[in-house]
C-alpha cells in the first residue's frame, strides 16, 4: 500500500503540471495561429524577415500561401511554377497547400474562420458568388487587372467572375464540354461522322444502343447521368442552342420558362432516357465508367476528362467532337480561377498580385495546356495552330467562342434541383412540363433567397 | 517518505499539516484526478462544442462571413419549410424502424444457431463478423456494382424469369436497399453481443424448464428473451444511435442521397448544409433537432426495455 502511496503523489503532481502545460500549450498555439492570419500580415512575416535579412538583403522577404485542391498534375505544375516565380522574384516565397476536392470547401469553411486561410486561393467559378457575398475575397485591383483588358483578352464567359462591377478572380485555364465518342463502336454501327445536330445525336444514339435479350444495356447510345455533366449541358448548351436564355441581365431571374425553348431543351434531354431509352442513370454505376469501359458510345464530358482517360483507359479508341447544335451553337464552359483573400494587405498583397499576374501569363497558360490538359483562358494563347490542330484539344477550343458559363449562386443546390426534376420524370412519371415548371420555380427561389441575403448586406 | 511521516503523525495523534491530506484522501485525489483528465478533455472537445452549436443554431452563421447575427428561431422555421429536411427526417425514422428490429432479429437468429453448434463455430463467427470490420465505402461500391440496372443481381433475377429491379435507382426501393445493407453489415456485431449474452444464461434454467415440459419456443420466449433483456437493450440503443447517425452508406451508395432525396438522412443533410452550403446556422439547428431526437429515443428505449426481471 505504501508503495502505491509513494507513487501516487508524484504522479498526481505530474498530472497537474502536465495539465497546466497542455492548457498553456493550447493557448500558445492558438495565438500563433491567429497571428499568422491574414489580418496582420506584417506581424506574421516579421520573424522570417529578421532571420533572412540578416544576410544583408535590403528587400523584405514575403511569404504567401497558395491553396488549390489536390489534383496531381496541377499540384506538380504549381510546384514547378513556384520555382520559376521565386527565381524571378527573389523576395517572395510561395507555399502551396492542397486539400482533396471533396473536402476543399469544408477546409475553407473550417480553416478560414480560424484565421488560417490562404493569400491566393484557387476556386471553382461556381463558388465565387458565395465566397464574395461571404466577404472572403477582395476584388482584383483595377490598376493591375483592368476590367477592359480582361474583357478584351479573355473568353467572354470569364465575366462570371465579375460581381458588383468588379472582377474577383481570374483563371489560368478553362474547360468546355464536348462529345466524347467511341470510334470502335461508331465503326461497328457504320456511323462515319460524329453527330453534329440534335437530330443526328438522337439517330446515332439509337443506332449505337445495344441491349441483351433481357433488355439490359450492353452499350448505352448516350450515357445519361443528369448529375454529372448533363445539367451543365442543359443550362449553357441545349437551352441557348434552342434559342432560350439562362439568366436576366442582373442575374436575378431565371429565364428558362420565358420562351418555349426552355421546355423544348428540357424535353430533348429527358427523352434520351424516357422516350428513346438510349441510356439511363446508374448503368455501369456512372457515365464516365460506362464510357471508359466501352459500354457507352457517346458521353457529354469535359476537357478535364482527357487526362484521366489517358491514364485509366489508354487503349480506348475515342474521338472528340463539338457539341451537336440546333438553332444556335453553344457549349458550357467552366473554370477554376485564382482570387486574393480579403485580409491580404501591404507587402503580401503586392506579392499576391505579382503571383497572380505570373499565373495568368502566356507562358504559364501554355505550360498548363501541356501538363494539365486544360485550355488557355486567353484567346490569343488558345487559338494558336498547335492547339487548334490537335485532334483532342481542337474541338474543345473551337467551341470557346460560343461558350457560356452559368452564374451559379449555389452549385450543388442548383444541380440537385435539376437532377430531381429529371428523376421526377424518369422515375415518378411526372409530365415533363410539370417537372420543368417546378424546377424553374425552385431554382428561382434559390436565387431570390441568395439576392435577399446580398441586398441585406 | 513525506507521506510516511504524515501517516506516522496521524497515528501518533498529532495534527497533520493543513495541506497534507491523509492517505485515503490522497488515494481518492489521485484516482479522481486520473479519471478527471479525460473528462476535462471530453468537456472541452465534446460538451463545449455541443453547447456552442446551440448558440450557432440561433444565428445566421455563414462560415465565411465575419458577421453572425442573432436571428432567433428563423433557422428552425426554415428547416420546417425545407422539403429535403423533412424527407431526411422521415428517411432516418424509416431506417430506425426497419433497421433496429431487422438487425436485432438477424443477429439473435445467427447467435442462436451458432450457440447450438460446436463444429466450425469459430469459422462461422469470423465469417459473420468480417462485414462489420470491412470498410463501408468498399462494401457500398460492391453493392452498387451488384445492384446497378444491368448488374449481377438483375442478371440472376432475369435468368430466373423475374423482372429486373431498379433497386438504388428507385425512390421506393432505394431506402430499403440501404437499410438492408446496413443490417447486413452489422449482423456480425449483434451476433457477437448476443452470443456473449446467451453464454451468460445458466444452462440449468433451460434444463429445469425442459423437465417441466416447456417446449423450445416456450424456453426461448420465457427464459432466453427475458434474460437477454439487458443485452437487447444495449444492442437496441447502440443500433438506434448508429441508424440515427447513418451517413457513410448514403454518401457511397447513392448519388447525393437520391434518387429524389429518398435515401437522404438527417446527418447527410446536416453535412450538406454545413459544408456544401456553408450554412452553419441551419446545420446546427438540424443538429439540435437530431440531438433532441436521439435523447428522446434513448430515454424511451431505456424506459420500455429496461424492466427489472427476477428469477
Amino acid at each position: 500500500m505504501n508503495r502505491i502511496h509513494n507513487i501516487a503523489k508524484p504522479l498526481s503532481l505530474l498530472a497537474v503540471v502536465s495539465l497546466l502545460l497542455t492548457a498553456c500549450g493550447g493557448n500558445n498555439s492558438d495565438n500563433a495561429g491567429s497571428s499568422s492570419s491574414s489580418s496582420s500580415p506584417s506581424v506574421a512575416s516579421a520573424s522570417p524577415t529578421e532571420t533572412t535579412t540578416a544576410s544583408g538583403d535590403s528587400q523584405e522577404k514575403v511569404t504567401i500561401e497558395y491553396w488549390q485542391y489536390e489534383y496531381p498534375s496541377k499540384v506538380a505544375l504549381i510546384d514547378e511554377l513556384i520555382k520559376q516565380f521565386e527565381e524571378q522574384n527573389p523576395g517572395i516565397t510561395v507555399k502551396q497547400t492542397n486539400f482533396p476536392y471533396d473536402q476543399y470547401n469544408e477546409k475553407v469553411a473550417t480553416l478560414v474562420p480560424a484565421g488560417k486561410g490562404p493569400d491566393v486561393i484557387n476556386l471553382y467559378y461556381g463558388w465565387l458568388p458565395k465566397y464574395v457575398s461571404s466577404g472572403f475575397l477582395q476584388p482584383l485591383p483595377e490598376s493591375d487587372f483592368p476590367a477592359a483588358e480582361i474583357e478584351s483578352k479573355y473568353y467572354p464567359f470569364v465575366d462570371a467572375a465579375k460581381i458588383d462591377g468588379s472582377y474577383w478572380a481570374i483563371p489560368t485555364a478553362v474547360r468546355t464540354l464536348a462529345v466524347f465518342y467511341n470510334k470502335d463502336l461508331f465503326a461497328k454501327a457504320n456511323i462515319a461522322e460524329p453527330p453534329a445536330t440534335w437530330e443526328e445525336l438522337v439517330e446515332d444514339s439509337l443506332k449505337l444502343t445495344e441491349k441483351d435479350s433481357n433488355g439490359q444495356f450492353v452499350v448505352e447510345g448516350l450515357a445519361w447521368e443528369p448529375g454529372a455533366q448533363l445539367h451543365h449541358w442543359y443550362r449553357d448548351g441545349l437551352l441557348p442552342q434552342a434559342g432560350g436564355q439562362d439568366l436576366s441581365e442582373d442575374r436575378r431571374k431565371i429565364l428558362w420558362a420565358d420562351t418555349p425553348a426552355g421546355l423544348e431543351a428540357f424535353q430533348y434531354l429527358i427523352d434520351f432516357a424516357v422516350k428513346h431509352k438510349v441510356g439511363t442513370t446508374g448503368v455501369f454505376t456512372d457515365d464516365v465508367t460506362a464510357f471508359k469501359t466501352g459500354h457507352a458510345a457517346i458521353n457529354i464530358d469535359g476537357s478535364f476528362r482527357l487526362g484521366s482517360l489517358a491514364t485509366d483507359a489508354p487503349d480506348l479508341n475515342y474521338g472528340i467532337a463539338p457539341l451537336p447544335s440546333y438553332k444556335n451553337k453553344s457549349a458550357p464552359s467552366s473554370y477554376w480561377a485564382n482570387a486574393i483573400s480579403a485580409g491580404v494587405t501591404g507587402a503580401k498583397l503586392d506579392a499576391s498580385i505579382k503571383f497572380l499576374k505570373f499565373l495568368t501569363s502566356k507562358e504559364v497558360q501554355e505550360q498548363w495546356v501541356d501538363k494539365v490538359g486544360e485550355l488557355p483562358a486567353q484567346k490569343e494563347v488558345a487559338t494558336q495552330d498547335k492547339y487548334l490542330n490537335d485532334e483532342k484539344l481542337g474541338p474543345f477550343i473551337r467551341q470557346l467562342d460560343n461558350s457560356k458559363a452559368h452564374f451559379f449562386i449555389d452549385e450543388t443546390g442548383e444541380r440537385t434541383l435539376f437532377v430531381d426534376a429529371a428523376n421526377e420524370v424518369l422515375l415518378n412519371n411526372v409530365p415533363a412540363e410539370k417537372a420543368f415548371k417546378d424546377l424553374v420555380a425552385k431554382t428561382q427561389k434559390l436565387y431570390d433567397d441568395y439576392w435577399a441575403k446580398v441586398d441585406k448586406k | 517518505m513525506i507521506t510516511n511521516t504524515t501517516q506516522r503523525r496521524a497515528a501518533e495523534g498529532s495534527k497533520p499539516l493543513s495541506l497534507r491530506l491523509n492517505y485515503r484522501a490522497q488515494r481518492y485525489l489521485f484516482i479522481y484526478l486520473m479519471l478527471g483528465i479525460p473528462v476535462l478533455y471530453f468537456l472541452l472537445t465534446r460538451l463545449y462544442p455541443i453547447l456552442y452549436s446551440f448558440n450557432i443554431s440561433f444565428r445566421e452563421w455563414d462560415v465565411l462571413s465575419p458577421e453572425k447575427p442573432y436571428i432567433g428561431w428563423a433557422n428552425y422555421t426554415s428547416l420546417l419549410e425545407d422539403e429535403a429536411f423533412r424527407k431526411s427526417l422521415k428517411n432516418t425514422f424509416l431506417y430506425v424502424v426497419v433497421g433496429i428490429p431487422g438487425q436485432l432479429a438477424a443477429g439473435l437468429f445467427v447467435a442462436l444457431l451458432l450457440q447450438n453448434v460446436k463444429r466450425l463455430r469459430g469459422f462461422f463467427r469470423t465469417v459473420y463478423f468480417i462485414p462489420y470490420i470491412t470498410s463501408i465505402v468498399a462494401v457500398s461500391w460492391i453493392f452498387r456494382w451488384l445492384l446497378m440496372p444491368n448488374g449481377w443481381i438483375n442478371g440472376q433475377l432475369l435468368s430466373l424469369g423475374l423482372p429486373a429491379q431498379p433497386f438504388l435507382q428507385s425512390p421506393d426501393q432505394a431506402p430499403y436497399v440501404i437499410a438492408l445493407s446496413m443490417i447486413w453489415q452489422s449482423v456480425g456485431f449483434q451476433m457477437l453481443i448476443f452470443l456473449t449474452g446467451l453464454e451468460g444464461i445458466p444452462k440449468m434454467y433451460h434444463e429445469a424448464a425442459h423437465i417441466d415440459g416447456a417446449n423450445a419456443w416456450h424456453r426461448f420466449r420465457y427464459i432466453t428473451v427475458p434474460l437477454l433483456n439487458p443485452i437487447i437493450l444495449f444492442s437496441a440503443v447502440i443500433a438506434g444511435i448508429s441508424y440515427l447517425q447513418s451517413f457513410a452508406h448514403i454518401v457511397s451508395m447513392t448519388q447525393d442521397g437520391g434518387p429524389l432525396n429518398s435515401t437522404r438522412t438527417l446527418v447527410y443533410h446536416i453535412y450538406k448544409l454545413a459544408f456544401k452550403s456553408f450554412d452553419m446556422g441551419s446545420a446546427s439547428a438540424a443538429t439540435v433537432v437530431l440531438f433532441v431526437i436521439i435523447l428522446a429515443f434513448t430515454l424511451l428505449q431505456l424506459k420500455i426495455l429496461d424492466r427489472k426481471l427476477d428469477y
